[in-house]
């Protein structure tokens, strides 16, 4: 059992507040993706988790214990680094045992944890190498290994996957997600990537500017942004926005265009919608394409409406050419509404 | 070409002084200690090693240097990790260490024999506390080791610092990460010290060994102001034989056993605190 609970965790570098009152749980076994911007506090959290910076305020539970004042090797966790720190004195093989040999294994069991796991992130052949004689990617799946070999009830992930390629990451990204489910470890894992993010989580949290803008599965998180921030970051291309007016209970005047709304108190609301759910459908939007895109299945066409940008994802068959006026009609279903004071979901 | 010429240019000036001031005399004593009137000769090594003195020196200088450095060694350690550890008055700290690197060793020498001798300090508050009746004579030929211990306390006093600088500066060039990912696999403060900042410093060791055991085996100054010649000591024989007994060929042949000491010990570092290939941070 290795329930996370974090209660109100801030933190503060002086004058400057990196997080503000974080509450987040994550259940026993949960894959748990913090995403946002780089520079949003990701970092922050995970060390925070970890041990290695002390949070101004708030409490961090691992398992049912307080362990906000307890060192890191107490609270049963491992961790990959962002900057990797994988020990340059030390070989690949004893960088990954390193953990192991601090609670005394045997080594019997050392040999076969240690390259079980190296198979498992494709370093098998380096083992005997040192880390100023490895590749940026290479040293980072040492790191992963290194984490993953303590079989830990808590394991930390941060952006574990960035330096690889395209197609070593997608392969890694597979593994590691049947690894961690298999040996029913919570995960939290910090990546920039939305795919990543998309296809790994449980649940996703979205930080933004030090604050988790919303924590929900990936559909969710993406079907119902609880805030324009998270509309506008996840998905790609984002979501597009248009200022809304209200011109009856529950009507709303979108660039010309009358549709039902929610029945709120605001006299401006703004309207969002993502790009693969218009159709070309007359009495829709009226836009102009301005850049045509084909993406092979799709066709991403960039728009004028009423004189802002609008990105519509169209089937490809439909031939647009730039100059073209369109009717871009929004599935009613999966408009969104957005308050502009609060930026929340209305 | 004046491209890669250049560095070598810009090194001339430092290589032509070495070869003037170093290498000459150095040959200078070499054929010195091998020479004698009729030419070619062992003999100032044979009348070196066949004193009486000399095998009593040789291990003297030996055994002050085993139990100087160490001691040295594991003081600096302890202090610079301390030091490291601080985040203000740091400089302060540094600075008080490094007072006694200012002193000559003469100057150290005098002080703790100040402090030994039979109208010294120590004697002072001894007859002062009643402890004994009337001063004692701690450093004469009855009483060897207190010579000794009084130049091993002298010479930790004196040379310790330079120790700790270097495996403080050295220790700040460890990059954080490393004790923090430490400390998440599971290794308690000693052992990050054995885990990551010993192997980490091997760099900064290594120099600091070197320049501290060839130092040592150089011991000249402190022990004389402590013990005269009741304690002799390789550097002080060359003395005496080059001053005293006016026989510069034998002072030529210990010169260069201090030498070929201090090269062996120079390469027993090397080799021992190498750093493997690839491992460098
Ligand atoms: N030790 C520190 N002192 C001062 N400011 C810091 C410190 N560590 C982090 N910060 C600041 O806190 C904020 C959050 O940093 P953090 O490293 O958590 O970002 P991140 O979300 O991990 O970003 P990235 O995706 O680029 O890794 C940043 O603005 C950063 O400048
Ligand atoms: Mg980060």
């Amino acid at each position: 059992m290795a329930e996370i609970v974090i209660k109100d965790v801030a933190k503060s570098f002086g004058a400057f507040t990196a997080l503000h009152s974080i509450d987040l749980t994550i259940a026993d076994q949960e894959f748990m993706v913090l995403l946002g911007a780089s520079g949003c506090g990701k970092t922050t959290l995970l060390r925070i988790i970890a041990g290695l910076e002390t949070p101004s305020q708030g409490e961090v539970w691992i398992g049912g214990h307080r362990v906000d004042r307890l060192p890191p090797r107490e609270r049963g966790i491992a961790m990959v680094f962002q900057n990797y720190a994988v020990f340059p004195h030390l070989t690949v093989f004893e960088n990954i045992a390193f953990g192991l040999r601090m609670k005394k294994v045997p080594q019997p069991e050392i040999d076969r944890r240690v390259s079980r796991t190296a198979e498992l992130m494709h370093i098998e052949q380096l083992l005997k190498r040192y880390s100023g004689q490895l590749s940026g990617g290479q040293r980072q799946r040492v790191a992963v290994a290194r984490a993953l070999t303590m079989e830990p009830d808590v394991i930390l992930m941060d952006e574990p996957l960035s330096n690889l390629d395209a197609l070593l990451r997608l392969e890694m990204r597979a593994e590691l997600k049947g690894v961690l489910a298999a040996s029913k470890t919570t995960t939290i894992y910090v990546t920039h990537d939305q795919v990543e993010a998309m296809s790994l989580a449980d649940r996703i949290s979205v930080m933004n500017g030090g604050r988790i803008v919303q924590a929900a599965t990936p559909v969710e998180v993406y079907r119902n942004p609880a805030a324009r921030f998270v509309g506008s970051f996840i998905g790609n291309p984002p979501m597009n926005f248009i200022p809304a007016m209200k011109v009856g209970e529950g009507k709303w005047q979108v660039a010309g265009l009358t549709l039902d709304g929610p029945k709120a108190d605001q006299d401006r609301l703004e309207f969002a919608i993502r790009p693969e759910d218009v159709t070309v459908t007359p009495g829709g939007l009226k836009a102009t394409a301005r850049v045509v895109e084909p993406l092979g299945a799709h066709t991403l066409v960039t728009c004028d409406v009423n004189g802002a940008p609008f990105r519509a994802v169209l089937e490809s068959d439909l031939r647009v050419a730039p100059g073209d006026d369109l009717s871009l009609a929004p599935k009613s279903d999966r408009v969104r509404w957005f308050d502009p004071e609060t930026t929340m979901a209305v | 070409m004046p491209q890669r010429a250049l560095p070598y240019l810009l090194l001339l000036p430092a290589t032509l002084f070495l070869l003037v001031f170093f290498l000459y005399p150095f040959l200078q004593i070499a054929i010195l200690a091998f020479s004698s009137p009729e030419g070619f000769t062992l003999k100032p090594f044979q009348t070196m090693t066949t004193h009486w003195k000399f095998g009593t020196t040789l291990w003297n200088t030996i055994l002050l240097t085993a139990i100087i450095v160490p001691i040295q060694l594991v003081m600096a350690l302890a202090m610079a990790t301390i030091v490291t550890k601080l985040k203000t008055g740091r400089n302060a700290i540094l600075y008080i260490f490094t007072i006694p690197l200012g002193l000559s060793d003469l100057a150290a020498g005098i002080i703790w024999l100040a402090i030994f001798e039979q109208s010294g300090f120590l004697n002072s508050v001894l007859v002062g506390l009643g402890i004994v009746e009337r001063p004692v004579l701690f450093l004469g030929y009855q009483n060897l080791w207190v010579i000794f211990v009084a130049v091993i306390l002298a010479e930790v006093w004196r040379a310790t610092a330079i120790v700790m600088v270097i495996l403080v500066s050295g220790m700040g060039l460890i990059p954080k990460e490393y004790y923090e990912a430490a400390e998440v696999f599971g290794a308690g403060p000693w052992k990050r010290f054995l885990k990551v900042t010993l192997p980490m410093l091997r760099p900064s060791l290594q120099t600091a060994l070197i320049l501290r055991t060839i130092a040592a085996f150089e011991v000249f100054a402190v022990v004389v102001a402590l013990g005269g010649t009741t304690l002799p000591v390789l550097m002080g024989e060359t003395f005496n034989w080059q001053f005293a007994l006016n026989d510069r060929n034998v002072a030529a042949a210990y010169a260069l056993v201090i030498l070929a000491i201090s090269i062996a010990s120079t390469l027993f570092f090397l080799r021992v605190l190498r750093t493997p290939k690839g491992a460098t941070i």
